[in-house]
C-alpha cells in the first residue's frame, strides 16, 4: 500500500502503524465472528440471564433490600447485577484468551502463518484482543439492555459508564490472560487458571456480597484483586453512588493492568514464536 | 536477492547454523540440500525474517531483516514445512484473508485468489473446507497462498515431504512454471531427486555448515564418478567383500544393505565382479546422483 511508505518516518521500512496492523486482520476476525457468533449468543447472553434470575430474583427474594448493608442498593437484584456483568466480562475475556491463543500457537499455527506477512507480533496481539474486547462489549451491552426493565439502574447515564467499566475490566483480563496463555506449553495450565483464578475471583471480588462481609483483612485482599475494581466501578455507576476518588483509583488500576498486560502479552508471544 | 556472510543461528548452547556464506541471484532456483537437522530450516526462517540472526550478516533484497522485517516479508512468499493453513476457513478464504494481511485491497485479493486457485488446480474446491483436501492439494494451496502478494522470492521449506509421487510431480511442474515466470525460488529438501530436478544451484548442508556448493551437475562431476555400480550381497557380507572389489572403481562405499562401486564405466565393473566369481543377489548400474555427492562429503547418506 502506498501509505505504508509515505508514513514511514523514523520507523524501519515497511513497519505498519498499529491501526494498519489491525485493519489488515479485520476480514479474518469478521470471518471468525460469522462462524462463531451463534455459540457466543448462548454463552454470552443466556448464561448470565440464568444467573440473574436464579441468584438475583429467586435467591435474592430471601434477602432484605437494606441499602446500608448492600452498598447503597435497594434490592439484592440491584446489588448483584452490576457485579455479575463485570464478572461476566472477566469470564468472556479469560475464555476467549486461553484456548484460542494456544490454538493459534500450537494447533492451528495461525500466528506463524500471520507472522510470515508484514504483520508483527504486536499487530497479532492488538487484533486478537480487539476482537475479544468487541465480544465483551457486545455481550455486556446486551446484558445491560436486558436488565434495564428490571429497575436496577438509578440513573440514565450511569449504565453507560458502568458498561465502559465492564469493558475496561474485561480488557485488562484479556491482556493478562493472553500473556499467560502465550507462555503456556500445555493446556493443563488453563485448569489451574479457571479453578484458582476465575472461580475465586468471581465468588469473592464483591460480585455476590459486599466485600466488607469478609472481615477487615480479607476485605483488603479482595480490594486488591483486579475484578473488584471493575465490580466497584460498575456498581457505583449503576446505583449512582459514585465515590469519585475511589472511582479514580479503580480506573487507574485497571488502565495500569491493561498497559502491563499488553507488554506482557507482546513479550510472551514474541518469545514463544521465535524458533 | 539474498546474501549471507558468516550467518549463524543458535538456540541456547545449541548452534543450528555455524557460519554459512550464501548468495542467491535473481531468477534462479537455489537449493539447500541436507539431512534433517542440518540447519536448513533455521536458515530459511532467518531468510523469512521471522527468526532473528544470531551472528554474521544477512541481507534480503538489499535490506536487513533486523530492522526492515515487515518490508522484506511483504516481498517474500513463504511455504513452510508444516502446513499452516487455517482449517476453519474455506479454501478461497485462506487465500483472500492472507492477501489482506499484505495490505492488498479486497477486489484485487479476490481476483488474485481466483487466479491462484486456477494455478493450483483447485478451483472446484474453492468453497471446500481445508481439512477435506488431500495432502497434495493442501500443499498446492499453501504454495498458492504464498504467491498471493506476487513475491520476488519464494521460500519453500521441504515442499514435497509427505506427498505421494504423483502429487510431487504435479507440484514440481508448478514450481517449474513459477521459475519460468521469473520468480526466484529458494528450496530446502532432503530429496536429492528434487534438488536435481528443481535447483539451478545448491549448497549441501551438514551439521550447520556448507559442505559444497554448485549446480547439481558440477557437484556430481566434482565429487563423484559418472556411474555407480550397486552390488547387493547377503546380510553382513558387505564389509568383508568391499576389499575384493576395491580396485575395480575409484572408490567403494559400504552401506548396510549394499556396496557402491564408483567408476565411470559401471557395466565393466559388474562384468569384473562376476569374473572374480562373486555372485551378488542384485546389481544395478546407475548415474551418480547428489546422494552420492552427499555420501562422499559427509560419509553419511541423506536418510540418516
Amino acid at each position: 500500500m502506498a501509505t505504508d511508505t509515505t508514513q514511514r518516518g523514523a520507523r524501519p521500512a515497511g513497519t505498519l502503524t498499529a491501526w494498519q496492523g489491525m485493519a489488515r486482520q479485520y476480514d479474518y476476525w469478521l470471518t471468525v465472528y460469522k462462524r462463531t457468533w451463534r455459540g457466543g449468543v448462548i454463552s454470552s447472553f443466556l448464561t448470565p440471564l440464568f444467573y440473574v434470575v436464579a441468584m438475583g430474583v429467586l435467591l435474592g427474594g430471601f434477602i432484605d433490600g437494606d441499602p446500608a448493608r448492600l452498598e447503597g442498593a435497594t434490592s439484592y437484584l440491584a446489588f448483584i447485577v452490576p457485579g455479575l456483568v463485570a464478572a461476566h466480562a472477566m469470564q468472556i475475556a479469560v475464555s476467549e484468551s486461553t484456548y484460542p491463543v494456544m490454538g493459534a500457537i500450537k494447533w492451528h499455527k495461525t500466528f506463524f502463518a500471520q507472522l510470515a506477512t508484514p504483520l508483527a507480533v504486536r499487530d497479532l496481539v492488538n487484533a486478537f484482543v480487539a476482537f475479544v474486547v468487541f465480544r465483551i462489549a457486545s455481550a455486556c451491552a446486551v446484558f445491560m439492555l436486558v436488565l434495564a426493565p428490571f429497575g436496577v439502574f438509578e440513573s440514565w447515564w450511569g449504565p453507560f459508564l458502568a458498561w465502559v467499566a465492564q469493558v475496561l475490566v474485561g480488557t485488562a483480563f484479556a491482556l493478562l490472560t493472553f500473556g499467560y496463555s502465550a507462555r503456556l506449553k500445555s493446556e493443563e495450565g488453563f485448569g489451574v487458571l479457571f479453578r484458582l483464578g476465575v472461580l475465586p475471583l468471581t465468588l469473592f471480588s464483591g460480585a455476590f456480597f459486599p466485600v466488607a462481609n469478609l472481615g477487615p483483612v480479607l476485605e483488603w485482599v479482595a480490594r486488591l484483586t483486579p475484578l473488584w475494581h471493575g465490580v466497584s466501578l460498575s456498581r457505583m455507576f449503576c446505583l449512582d453512588t459514585v465515590d469519585w476518588p475511589v472511582a479514580a483509583v479503580n480506573v487507574v488500576v485497571l488502565v495500569a493492568l491493561c498497559v502491563l498486560g499488553w507488554f506482557w502479552s507482546v513479550r510472551g508471544l514474541d518469545k514463544r514464536l521465535e524458533v | 536477492m539474498i546474501s549471507a556472510r558468516g550467518l549463524r543461528k543458535s538456540f541456547g548452547d545449541f548452534e543450528a547454523v555455524k557460519g554459512i556464506d550464501v548468495e542467491v541471484r535473481k531468477g534462479e532456483a537455489f537449493g539447500f540440500l541436507g539431512p534433517n537437522g542440518a540447519g536448513k530450516s533455521s536458515t530459511m526462517r532467518m531468510i523469512a525474517s521471522v527468526s532473528p540472526v544470531s551472528g554474521g550478516e544477512l541481507r534480503i533484497l538489499g535490506m536487513d531483516p533486523a530492522t526492515d522485517g515487515p518490508a522484506i516479508r511483504g516481498r517474500l512468499g513463504v511455504c513452510p514445512q508444516e502446513d499452516t493453513l487455517d482449517n476453519e476457513l474455506n479454501v478461497f478464504d485462506n487465500l483472500y484473508i492472507y492477501g489482506r494481511y499484505f495490505g492488498i485491497d479486497r477486489a484485487t485479493c479476490r481476483e488474485r485468489a481466483r487466479e491462484l486457485l486456477e494455478f493450483a488446480q483447485i478451483t472446484e474446491k474453492a468453497k471446500a473446507k481445508v481439512e477435506d483436501l488431500s495432502g497434495g492439494m493442501k500443499r498446492r494451496l499453501t504454495i498458492a497462498r504464498s504467491l498471493i502478494n506476487n513475491p520476488d522470492v519464494l521460500l519453500l521449506d521441504e515442499p514435497t515431504t509427505g506427498l505421494d509421487p504423483q502429487a510431487r510431480h504435479v507440484l514440481w511442474d508448478q514450481l517449474f512454471r513459477l521459475k519460468q515466470a521469473g520468480v526466484t525460488l529458494v528450496i530446502t529438501t532432503h530429496y536429492m531427486d528434487e534438488a536435481e530436478q528443481l535447483c539451478d544451484r545448491l549448497v549441501v548442508m551438514d551439521k550447520g555448515l556448507i559442505a559444497a556448493e554448485g549446480s547439481p551437475r558440477e557437484l556430481i562431476d566434482a565429487h563423484s564418478t559418472r556411474e555407480v555400480a550397486e552390488l547387493r550381497f547377503g546380510v553382513g557380507e558387505h564389509e568383508g567383500l568391499a576389499e575384493k572389489v576395491a580396485d575395480l572403481g575409484e572408490r567403494v562405499e559400504v552401506l548396510p544393505d549394499r556396496l557402491l562401486v564408483y567408476s565411470d564405466h559401471g557395466e565393466e565393473v559388474l562384468t569384473a565382479v562376476l569374473d572374480r566369481g562373486l555372485s551378488p543377489i542384485a546389481t544395478l548400474v546407475r548415474r551418480s546422483t547428489l546422494e552420492d555427492v552427499f555420501l562422499r562429503l559427509t560419509g553419511r547418506s541423506l536418510a540418516d
